[in-house]
């Protein structure tokens, strides 16, 4: 009994450093181990939690690894056809134009099946959240070349490495659409350090602030790792990551509103 | 307020029942020969006035996404299409049907296959009716055969897929959609405030989270889904069936067509009968649930039917099934966007009686 008072001493509120978000809920993740799908749900759950916005919120996850995503996060959640999400989120914002919407969307989803419904969303500058995961890879199907798979880099469809004389170049999507009139703020950040952690929370929040201001399309790129399907350890993928993935896709603002959030 | 008489197109008729029914949202894309719905629709500026939000999107798989996704709020939400586009839909029609979301898709039928005619055909009514996309789903199909239905079919359709949660299809053709008639206009109605319990409009701490999906990994649950979804049918079967009778109390001879046809067919009928020839009329107005009972009884009455279609024969089969073997049913009807004239049924159905 000593032990269990000792714990309750240890949970007092003024005691606590760090507790999991209430916008997470408690069903086991889906995730494999050192999966920066995890580490990003969990970002943008704190912060639509600081921002009290549970009860603006609506979510469209993707097909890919992060379709369960509404069975992670307690808000109300619409899970969308393959690389349809920024469509369904664009009917969404334009009938509920006072709620906050995100879309949640992967590499495969967002850069090669939903090409058209993420050029036009941000062309029209619907204002909504995209954020996009690029780990270079298609994961839920076990490893596939996706568009965004860099030179060289093998897959269970590019065995002897992505030729990109056959099999065309790795798509940065975060560079097309930052070129678009109607997209607000886009970044590109990682999950793979402590340090880019913080530097992703803070580029997402300031997307999230952006986005009340009903000016355009906010786009956040996290590049990730895929450890299973880059058949690595966690600690050697995020290695990977930084020594390739960032050449290709370098980290940074590629377009910042010159207005402050409110 | 007083219903108000207009001479429109079909098309331009639905555009503005939508509008005078609340619908919350119109998403689209243009293609012959129903292009005029948008057109109107732009136009009228509805945002204006009712805060209907019209949205021409990228393209007809775009346009049905974004009705899943306003559907998905609990909102009145349309588009209209024709048949290329529509097959371009089939996807998110069948995400739709999967995560049992209410919502009106208007076909202005054009002949096929492949990108075919601009010509009025009725060549998928298997599409419209049998599912369309991928998995085991029905939409609740109107047809109508005239301007005014055009109008009052697009708030029966709405009525009809929010009291099941089920996507419902106007399934018109070419000629409808193009042609001009009177039609009576109802008073406008508010947009509906009600939101239903299942939508996602931000979870509030008075309630658990909604999720609107079609996925279910585990095969057991899928199956009672699959269930729930079959009895949902059967309800709409037993309660909403609609058709109407022409002419047939005494009729020895049934033509059955929906649409275009039974206009058709409804001149074609009184030329038999100037004959000497009693003919009848069945027009089915609900495609899905279709007939069947009431077609079944006539089967006991009269000497042959004959299905009449723009088409290679599709609810002939539909019919088959009704009469199941009891008397010989036949199919006429002209392809490729031609439509049928009364007196070629006429001959059809005289061949038929002197073959038979």
């Amino acid at each position: 009994m000593a032990e269990a008072t000792g714990i309750k001493e240890i949970i007092k509120p003024e005691n606590l450093v760090y507790c999991k978000t209430k916008i997470m809920t408690d069903n086991v993740l889906s995730y494999c181990p050192g999966c920066g799908h995890s580490t990003t749900h969990r970002i943008l759950a704190e912060i639509i939690e600081e921002e009290g916005l549970q009860s603006e919120t609506i979510g469209v996850s993707p097909v890919g690894c992060s379709v369960f995503l509404y069975n992670f996060m307690d808000l109300d959640i619409q899970e969308a056809a393959h690389g349809r999400a920024p469509a369904v989120a664009t009917a969404i914002k334009r009938l509920l134009p006072e709620k906050f919407v995100f879309t949640y969307q992967g590499d495969g989803d967002l850069a090669a099946i939903g090409t058209a419904e993420t050029i036009h969303a941000c062309n029209r500058g619907e204002n909504i959240l995209i954020i996009f995961i690029n780990n270079g890879i298609y994961g839920m199907t076990g490893g596939q070349m996706a568009p965004t798979t860099l030179p060289g880099m093998r897959s269970s469809t590019s065995p002897y490495g992505r030729d990109v004389k056959q099999m065309g170049n790795p798509l940065k999507m975060t560079d097309i659409v930052a070129t678009l009139p109607g997209t607000y703020y886009v970044t590109r950040q990682s999950v793979h350090t402590p340090a880019n952690v913080r530097k992703t929370k803070k580029a997402m929040k300031k997307a999230v602030q952006y986005q009340k201001l009903n000016k355009g399309t906010c786009f956040v790129e996290v590049v990730s790792n895929c450890p299973s399907n880059w058949k690595m350890t966690p600690t050697e993928s995020n290695k990977w990551l930084e020594d390739n993935m960032l050449k290709y896709y370098p980290l940074g603002d590629l377009k910042t509103p010159q207005e402050q959030p409110a | 307020m007083e219903k108000e008489l207009r001479l429109m197109k079909g098309n331009e008729a639905i555009a503005e029942a939508a509008i005078r029914a609340g619908t919350d949202g119109y998403f689209g894309y243009p293609i012959t020969p129903q292009s005029e719905v948008m057109e109107y629709l732009m136009e009228a500026n509805p945002y204006k006035t009712t805060g209907m939000v019209v949205l021409q999107a990228e393209s007809e798989v775009a346009a049905i996404n974004m009705v899943y996704g306003g559907a998905a709020c609990g909102k009145r939400v349309m588009t209209s299409s024709s048949s290329p586009g529509i097959s371009l839909k089939q996807e998110g029609i069948s995400y739709i049907a999967g995560a049992e979301l209410p919502c009106l898709i208007v076909n202005v039928v054009r002949g096929g296959p492949g990108l075919g005619t601009i010509q009025p055909a009725q060549s998928d009514y298997f599409q419209a009716t049998k599912g369309g996309g991928h998995g085991d789903y029905h939409l609740i199909v109107l047809a109508p055969a005239s301007v005014q239905e055009m109008a009052d079919f697009v708030d029966l359709a709405f009525e009809l897929a929010f009291k099941y949660r089920n996507p419902a299809m106007i399934l018109s053709d070419g000629a409808i959609g193009q042609m001009m008639e009177k039609v009576w206009l109802s008073p406008p109605k508010e947009r509906s405030k009600t939101v239903p319990g299942w939508a996602t409009t931000g979870k509030p701490p008075t309630r658990q989270r909604n999720i609107i999906t079609s996925l279910d990994l585990d095969p057991n649950a899928q199956e009672i889904f699959n269930q729930k979804l079959v009895a949902k049918y059967d309800k709409i079967r037993e309660n909403e069936v609609r058709y109407e009778e022409f002419l047939c109390k005494d009729a020895d001879y049934l033509l059955v067509a929906y649409g275009t046809s039974a206009r058709v067919c409804q001149k074609s009928v009184q030329l038999l009968r100037a004959q000497g020839i009693k003919a009848g009329l069945l027009r089915p107005i609900t495609l899905f649930p279709f007939p069947s009972k009431r077609i079944c009884e006539l089967a006991g009455r009269v000497k042959l039917m004959l299905s009449v279609e723009m088409s290679a024969g599709q609810m002939v089969e539909d019919v088959m099934l009704a009469v199941n073997g009891k008397i010989p049913v036949y199919h006429f009807g002209r392809m490729g966007g031609i439509v049928t004239s009364p007196d070629e049924v006429v001959e059809n159905l005289k061949s038929k009686i002197i073959g038979g």
